[in-house]
């Protein structure tokens, strides 16, 4: 299992540690705790407390899929092949950013303002 | 004017002849929906100035004669669609301060075709729930049985439409979001062919397997709204170009050999012995106006909700991914880095199914299960579609329960998420295999709580699938029926 040196770690860990479900082990609060950081969501005490559980009966709802023989099965993605289709390129909107910007919690000058990232 | 017995073609007569005007129609059901929300919940969002208002610019078309059969009929809107300087929630703390600066397409075509808007109605948060308890904004009632839920996601539409709160209603279906709670709310419900309806303007939830579409009393007053709402649009990447089609084509048509496709692993042992019972009858009616039986296979049905479970979460998680805070929508009031301001904003904003499937799609296209989970689920879809495609070969449409049971009391299935998943298992199969399907009125239990018949269509077959259920709706009246709670309210 991968170790994890805080919870505020901003890096974005892409291989989780197994868990859950009968590919892999039970699932622990380090664990979610990783995922939590992977889906942007901090999560309260109540819900680590819950979740695990929640989450066993989701996996295995879904490990049913394991057991079906899809040898040579082609992944069906949506449900019609579906050409990508290009348009001209030409501005067809007309500019709104006022009106956007009057949306957002916090503007200044034309900016959405966010907490310092840079030093 | 009894709006508990109003077709939409009484309607559009009735405002052409002049008997009444769209203000005064429009009133009718702001009053309904004023006197009746508080106990009900189907609307979060009720406007009568601006309602008041496309109901005069429509008043003035009708008395140039100009307009179309929906000119200045009041139309709910589900909450999922962008509607120009309306309260867009889609039932989430996320959006709760989220006034869209732009409209859906689906609204864009109600609005030209002289549509009032009546109302935003509630829904499960992000359309994921199958009972509307997951709504920010409280729960919906079914009008059937106060105790009971109305399904769900589009349960403020079906609850609306159910109470005669409005005579048509959008809605949106990614697993069985319009049939689930139009057969809980004894109501008609169709979700067309994946790409026949622009999402331009509809928040997403899983891209693959949404699609707007509506409901209403009957199969006729759904032909009606869907000649509207069906229309090719370059915004979607996922709309489809076809020619223009009357919904009505068919409704003259006789059954007479139609050939019904009975799926057996529809009729089995979890189907409650009231919705058995309901389909039989129903399936005698068929066979009454011509049509045959035929028992059909759709051998991977049990792994739908499984296969869902994998790839709608793993959908949502990445369209989801777009609250941050930082725009639009809800932020903290309290953090340090950016990191926790997004954080706080998301633990904040979404409820506790939304964060379970958020996490649960997280899981699933994470390195070391994207393959065992992710790609598996979507070959397993794919022999999901093919059973469809080879069930076709044998009938022209499928019939079963919409769901398994009747609608269910508030609270039954909270505390087990899987539970409430599997109430939507004979709809989910028709989103993977993106077929235009509906739910019609089909009786009652033993509890008088309404009961739904499934028919599913080849893709694009919604003409035929409306004029099949609207030849059974001209010899039963199930779909007539108004609950008593609608009834007792105020009449016009």
């Amino acid at each position: 299992m991968a170790s994890f040196k805080t919870l505020h770690d901003t890096r974005l860990h892409h291989s989780l540690p197994r868990m859950g479900g009968v590919l892999s082990d039970p699932l622990n609060e380090t664990s979610l705790h990783q995922l939590a950081r992977l889906a942007c969501i901090q999560l309260t005490e109540q819900e680590l407390a819950v979740l695990p559980q929640q989450f066993d009966s989701i996996l295995g709802l879904i490990d049913q899929l394991q057991a079906v023989d899809t040898h040579g099965v082609e992944p069906l993605a949506q449900a019609f092949d579906m050409p990508v289709r290009l348009r001209a390129d030409e501005v067809t909107a007309k500019n709104q950013r006022e009106l956007f910007q009057s949306l957002a919690p916090e503007v200044e000058k034309g900016l959405y303002l966010v907490p310092k990232v840079i030093e | 004017m009894n709006l508990d017995r109003t077709s939409l073609r009484e309607l559009a007569d009735g405002l052409r002849s002049r008997e009444f005007s769209s203000v005064e129609l429009t009133q009718a059901y702001l009053e309904r929906a004023h006197h009746q929300n508080e106990t009900l919940g189907c609307f979060i969002t009720l406007d009568p100035e601006r309602s008041l208002i496309q109901a005069r610019a429509a008043d003035q078309r009708l008395a140039r004669a100009e307009g179309g059969p929906l000119t200045g009929i009041p139309v709910a809107h589900k909450d999922i669609f962008c509607t120009a300087g309306w309260l867009t929630t889609c039932g989430s703390r996320m959006l709760s301060n989220f006034v869209a600066p732009y409209d859906a397409h689906v609204i864009t075509r109600f609005n030209e075709a002289g549509g009032v808007i009546l109302g935003k109605t509630n829904m499960d948060e992000f359309a994921m729930g199958s009972s509307n308890e997951t709504s920010f904004y409280g729960k919906v009632r079914n009008p059937w049985s106060l105790d009971h839920v109305p399904g769900g996601s589009s349960g403020g539409s079906a609850a609306a439409v159910a109470a005669r709160l409005a005579p048509l209603a959008t809605a949106s279906d990614t697993g069985g979001s319009i049939r689930q709670p139009a057969a809980l709310c004894g109501v008609s419900g169709i979700k067309p062919t994946y790409g026949r309806v622009s999402r331009y303007g509809m928040i997403a939830y899983a891209s693959s397997l949404d699609q707007g579409g509506l409901m209403a009393p009957s199969a006729a007053d759904l032909a009606w709204g869907l000649g509207i709402m069906a229309d090719y649009d370059e915004r979607d990447a996922t709309s489809v170009a076809r020619p223009e089609e009357d919904f009505f084509q068919d409704f003259e048509r006789p059954l007479t050999g139609l050939r019904i496709g009975l799926p057996r692993q529809y009729f089995g042992s979890g189907v409650d012995a009231d919705v058995a019972q309901a389909m039989e009858e129903a399936l005698r009616e068929y066979e009454r106006l011509g049509a045959v039986r035929v028992d059909i296979d759709l051998p991977h049905s049990d792994l739908s909700v499984p296969v869902y479970y994998v790839l709608a979460p793993a959908e949502a998680s990445s369209n989801l991914s777009r609250y941050d805070g930082v725009r639009y929508g809800w932020r903290a009031q309290q953090y340090g880095d950016l990191q926790e301001m997004i954080g706080r904003s998301r633990a904040e904003g979404f409820g506790a199914e939304v964060k379970r499937r958020i996490l649960t799609g997280a899981y699933v296209l994470s390195q070391g299960y994207y393959d065992a989970y992710y790609l598996q689920a979507q070959r397993v879809r794919r022999l999901i579609q093919q059973d469809f495609l080879q069930a076709f070969e044998q009938c022209d449409v499928i019939m079963g329960p919409t769901t398994p049971t009747p609608a269910f009391p508030f609270g039954a299935k909270t505390e087990d998420p899987v539970q409430m998943y599997l109430s939507d298992i004979f709809t989910i199969g028709v989103n993977l295999a993106g077929l235009p399907a509906m739910s019609i009125p089909a009786g009652f239990g033993a509890q008088g709580l309404p009961l739904g018949l499934q028919l599913i269509g080849p893709h694009f077959g919604e003409a035929r699938l409306l004029a099949v259920a609207h030849r059974y709706q001209q010899v039963t009246d199930w779909h007539r029926r108004v609950p008593v709670y609608a009834a007792a309210g105020e009449r016009v």
